[in-house]
């Protein structure tokens, strides 16, 4: 018996049962288009962290306050770690020969309203250096100054994206706008950029000076009393030197910061290509985690498969018996009732991409608060979820296929 | 003795059902010498071992003890599949309740043994098949568009196709009415006559009566085996 006669045989049974044979595919079907759109928004996010940071050089470090208690990943998470930088450690970084400049940066979220809008809004408090480490362009107005910072003044530079949300059409330049309560006069609005950090969209950012960050809207305090800094970017004059200005910074912090000789750093420097790690870590494990939820469906997918299978073997019994009476061998029925199985499974897998794919072309037009995944569907992750189909539709159909071939032609064909 | 010109050589057939602790013995030594071209009935009370018998002459079954020759070829320690290949080529088996594929066509029913010989011609061979029961016009209907009647020469058509030795034939009539009786016996007598030979089961005498040779099984013997006294054969 030839192939396309087989093919031909389980396209009629499965058709003769056809709300059956759809609803036993519906499980594959969802269990691969969740590992394909969920693959892909996985891939999508970490391409997107990629390329926010790849932007901004390869001669910039980052030094945050690191809990030399806790290790791992947790040891970077703010939760777990107490502010150990200050402005003072900004300034004494700043005067290290092969540094070029420093941005101290701070962030929170806060409600920002303007007359009757109102936006939740992620303020970054910084120094004059920020836009320039950040490579951000002044649409209009002007940035902030050195005197802004140290008189700490209530002024605000707005992400491009939300002086629109804020003021549409009119200029927002000396308007005033209330972040947390407080009045701020607007005296910049930032080039639109695109890209996003975190799925933080550059454009949806309100800059103002860190000093008033630090008195006026989100007071954090080190243990000493003194006001702290989240991180502090530094811009180094060429990549060539990134590893002796680390060391010099690492020299100079401990000393500022009094560490005893054997004492572990209360801080961290990383250099662009350990914070790409790190995220990368992060959105594999999202991704991974993820993956196994949609590969738990899809196992629940070949379990009604293989309960289908099996009904479906015990229902045509006397089916068997005459096919085996008139010449089929146990092969011809193995075969048969495998083929249905895998065709169940494949045809499930087949309008599962479709659909993971149309999932995710779906998830990448959402575009919320500068939330963008930018899902990318990879032609691995497709190849993945057709073999992962078929091994099921084989796994779960060969079983019941076993049973149907091993039934005695006697016994079949007296089944009633 | 086997005969050089015997097509089917039962010695000292038996055939023993494990039914949960018993022993059932549902052949006790059943010898059998069966030439080509003959048509035989086997008779007997239900449990006499008669469909036993049947389904061991067709390779559905092995037998428990005992010698099977089939054209002077010992066959009864044969694999599955190569008793698989025998019920393909050598014989055709008809059924009390027809056996049909409920949702196949006629055609397609009688094409199944093809399908499992890998013959070519297909179509034509069907046709052919159902036109010798008188069955040509009805090659697209489904067996529950046709008449019992109908359905049984369907399943003589599916166990013609293939150019089978022998046609067995399980109580053929058993659900039948008189008309349809009498057509199925005598679809029998003609394809005998073009050369099958054509075994066949049953408990009516009447039917047993137009065959040539007549079995009588009783608590799984042959407790007789004569040839029928009847003009009526040509």
């Amino acid at each position: 018996m030839k192939l396309t006669e087989f093919l031909a045989m389980a396209v009629r049974s499965l058709s003769a049962n056809k709300l059956r044979s759809s609803l036993t595919m519906l499980g594959i079907v969802i269990g691969v288009s969740a590992v394909i759109s969920l693959m892909a928004v996985g891939q999508g996010a970490q391409a997107s962290i990629a390329s926010t940071f790849e932007q901004l050089g390869t001669n910039v470090l980052y030094l945050i306050p690191r809990s030399p208690e806790v290790g791992g990943i947790v040891g970077f998470s703010p939760a777990f770690t107490p502010p150990s930088l200050t402005l003072p450690d900004a300034q004494a970084i700043e005067r290290i020969p092969s540094v070029l400049m420093v941005a101290p940066t701070n962030e929170n979220f806060a409600e920002v309203a303007f007359g009757g809008e109102k936006t939740v809004g992620i303020i970054h408090g910084s120094t004059p250096e920020y836009f320039t480490v950040y490579d951000l362009e002044i649409e209009s107005g002007q940035s902030f100054s050195n005197q802004n910072i140290a008189s700490r003044d209530m002024v605000v530079v707005l992400g491009n994206q939300i002086a629109g949300d804020l003021f549409g059409e009119r200029s927002p330049l000396g308007q005033k706008v209330k972040i947390k309560g407080n009045r701020f006069t607007v005296i910049g609005v930032l080039k639109a950029k695109g890209g996003a950090m975190l799925g933080v969209s550059l454009d949806s950012i309100l800059v103002v000076p860190i000093t008033t960050f630090q008195t006026r809207l989100f007071t954090q305090r080190l243990a000493s009393g003194e006001d702290a800094v989240q991180s502090i970017a530094v811009k180094v004059a060429a990549s060539e030197l990134i590893d002796d200005a680390r060391d010099e910074m690492e020299a100079l912090l401990r000393k500022h910061h009094r560490l005893a000789g054997g004492v572990k750093n209360d801080f961290a420097i990383v250099t662009q290509q350990q914070v790409l790690g790190l995220f990368g870590m992060i959105t594999d494990v999202f991704t991974i985690v993820l993956g196994a939820i949609a590969g738990i469906s899809l196992l629940v997918g070949g379990i009604g498969i293989m309960n289908i299978m099996l009904v479906s073997v015990t229902e045509r019994t006397r089916e068997i018996g005459i096919r085996k009476a008139v010449g089929a061998k146990r092969r011809d029925i193995l075969f048969q009732f495998l083929l249905e199985a895998a065709m169940l499974s494949m045809a499930g897998g087949g309008i599962g991409i479709l659909g993971g794919w149309l999932l995710a072309m779906l998830v990448s037009q959402v575009d919320v608060g500068g939330l963008n995944l930018h899902p990318a569907v990879s032609p691995d992750v497709i190849i993945l979820a057709v073999s992962v189909s078929m091994v099921i539709g084989l796994a779960s159909g060969i079983y019941p296929a076993m049973r149907a071939a091993r039934l005695n032609p006697i016994d079949a064909l007296r089944y009633r | 003795m086997a005969l050089a010109d015997s097509l089917i050589e039962l010695e000292n057939i038996t055939k023993v059902y494990q039914m949960g602790k018993m022993e059932v013995h549902a052949l006790r030594g059943v010898s059998l010498s069966i030439k080509a071209g003959e048509m035989i009935a086997i008779i007997g009370a239900s449990g006499s071992g008669k469909s036993t018998l049947m389904n061991i002459i067709g390779c559905l079954d092995k037998p428990s003890s005992g010698r099977y020759v089939l054209e002077g070829a010992d066959v009864s320690r044969l694999s599955d599949n190569r008793l698989a290949e025998l019920r393909n080529t050598k014989f055709g088996f008809v059924f009390q309740d027809f056996n049909l594929l409920p949702r196949a066509t006629a055609s397609a029913n009688v094409e199944l043994p093809l399908l499992y010989s890998g013959a070519s011609a297909r179509r034509r061979r069907c046709l052919d098949a159902l036109e010798r029961v008188g069955l040509g016009n009805r090659a697209a209907h489904k067996p529950t568009e046709l008449s019992g009647g109908e359905q049984q020469r369907v399943a003589i058509a599916r166990a013609l196709v293939n150019n089978p030795s022998v046609i067995l034939a399980d109580e053929p009539t058993g659900n039948l009415d008189t008309a349809s009786t009498a057509e199925i016996i005598s679809i029998f007598r003609r394809l005998n006559r073009d050369g099958i030979t054509v075994i066949m089961v049953t408990h009516e005498t009447e039917i047993a009566a137009q065959t040539r040779r007549i079995i009588r099984l009783r608590d799984g013997q042959v407790v007789s085996d004569e040839m029928v006294i009847y003009e009526g054969h040509s």
